[in-house]
């Protein structure tokens, strides 16, 4: 199996590495480069533990090929705090009680990142419409909610 | 079945050809080992589980033209086939002219699953369950296709052939497609059951279009197009028939609906009964109906 090398900017980082046609974003960040937030749950695009940001957008990393990424801009949960300062959702999902076991967290992070840089001020009803592919079998999503509407929050205070 | 439900990708070779005319032949060239795709949202999860096991994708995104998103009102919306579903579902202009197209859009899976999705990418892979294809149907959709002898255009009616098959060539690229102004004062709605409220794939799909057209003898028009129900996205083309030839009633549309029941040749699978289809095809279309003739009545 041929090897293809790509170039991309990971958390603000340019890497470069060379990977075969069969490894996923998600092995590619946990496995080659041990950015283990960023979770393996189901490997087929249903529970949203492996979603990033891939140029702007939040995907299911399980489901992309590390090979489709060259010149890609990618944001893990590891990129989400600045110079030890947490994003308004990583502080408001602490403060809300909106961990437990914490397995679905990074992917849940992301995709409210993600829907708070295209969407300030979203509805609850827009919040889970965004949060419908993360999966968590422990908060029963309405501390997650409620801290996503939290970051809404405080962000617009900053 | 081992904890492991869905190994790591199988190997294979990862292609990008640099313009459509490499594509097609390489495609061509190996018709049994050699795949295209798009988002990979259903390729990638058939070939985990087995049932797919191309030796070479080749990724056909990034090519010229995939990415075109047009409105024009004489002509219509060109979707380039790289086009994502999110992308589609956002988009002023189809919310304002083809909103029964949006609906499908963000009746599928996930927000980050429709980043990558496309709604080629749902055509091509011919699900009869395909949320977005009966939009398409209805509102006539046209395939821009890329194949060994150059571009040429297939109507999406009788595309399909089946679970999976479709009428697309060995080397055949779909690059877009087109959907044609549509007709003025349309109403439209997409009513999916599945297991759960969102999310999930359909148990029954049922997408209505109406619009008003002094040709016909009842003064209007429908479209009315099933999923899963049948092995190939369904046109309920007697009903539609029926509903332009007779006066909208209540018991008009109740007709109708039976109708397109009647058209249903559905299974029975993990999702539902064959029988329970059937029947939630009725109410569905029933209720479809009902509510795009309010829309269109302005009640």
């Amino acid at each position: 199996m041929a090897t293809h090398r790509i170039t991309l900017t990971i958390n603000g980082s340019t890497e470069q590495l060379d990977v075969p046609s069969n490894l996923t974003l998600l092995q590619m960040l946990r496995e080659k480069l041990a950015l283990t937030g960023t979770k393996n749950g189901c490997m087929a695009g249903e529970c949203g533990a492996c979603t990033v940001i891939l140029n702007g957008e939040p995907v299911n990393s399980c489901m992309v090929l590390a090979a489709e990424c060259d010149g890609a801009d990618v944001r893990t949960v590891e990129g989400l705090a600045k110079d030890g300062v947490l994003d308004p959702v990583q502080e408001a999902i602490i403060d809300r009680g909106g961990v437990q076991c914490g397995f679905c967290t990074p992917g849940v992070l992301m995709s409210s990142r993600a829907l708070l840089d295209r969407n300030p001020r979203p509805s609850d009803e827009q919040i889970r419409e965004a949060l419908l592919g993360n999966l968590c079998r422990c908060t029963g999503y309405l501390r997650i909610i409620d801290a996503v509407q939290e970051a809404a929050r405080r962000s617009a205070a900053l | 079945m081992s904890i492991h439900a869905h190994p790591a990708l199988p190997e294979f070779e990862y292609l990008r050809p640099a313009t459509l005319a490499e594509a097609s032949e390489f495609l061509a060239g190996h018709p049994e080992e050699a795949r295209p795709f798009l988002g990979g949202t259903d390729v990638f999860v058939r070939m985990r589980d087995g049932f797919s096991n191309p030796r070479y994708l080749v990724d056909v995104k990034c090519l010229s033209g995939m990415d075109t998103f047009r409105f024009d009102p004489h002509e219509g919306l060109t979707l380039g086939a790289a086009v994502s579903m999110n992308r589609t579902a956002a988009s002023p202009e189809v919310m304002a002219h083809y909103p029964l197209l949006a609906e499908a859009c963000r009746s599928v899976a996930s927000y980050q699953l429709r980043t990558r999705a496309t709604v080629a990418g749902n055509i091509c892979n011919a699900s009869p369950a395909g949320d977005t294809i009966g939009a398409c149907l209805a509102y006539d959709g046209v395939l821009q296709i890329h194949g060994v002898d150059g571009f040429c255009q297939q109507s999406l009616a009788g595309f399909f052939l089946g679970p999976g098959k479709t009428k697309l060539r060995p080397g055949d690229v779909v690059t877009g497609v087109r959907l044609p102004p549509p007709p003025k004062d349309a109403a439209g709605v997409y009513l999916k059951l599945g297991r759960n409220r969102q999310g999930d794939l359909s148990i029954v799909g049922v997408s209505v279009l109406g619009y008003t057209d002094p040709a016909a003898p009842s003064g209007y028009r429908f479209r009315i197009t099933l999923a899963s129900v049948a092995p190939v996205p369904l046109v309920a083309g007697e009903a539609e028939a029926y509903l332009s030839a007779n006066q909208v009633t209540a018991e008009a549309i109740c007709k109708a609906a039976d109708l397109a029941a009647a058209a249903c040749s559905p299974i029975d699978d993990v999702r539902g009964s064959a029988l329970y289809r059937r029947e939630m095809a009725r109410n569905l279309t029933r209720k479809g109906l009902e509510q795009v003739w309010h829309s269109l009545n302005g009640a």
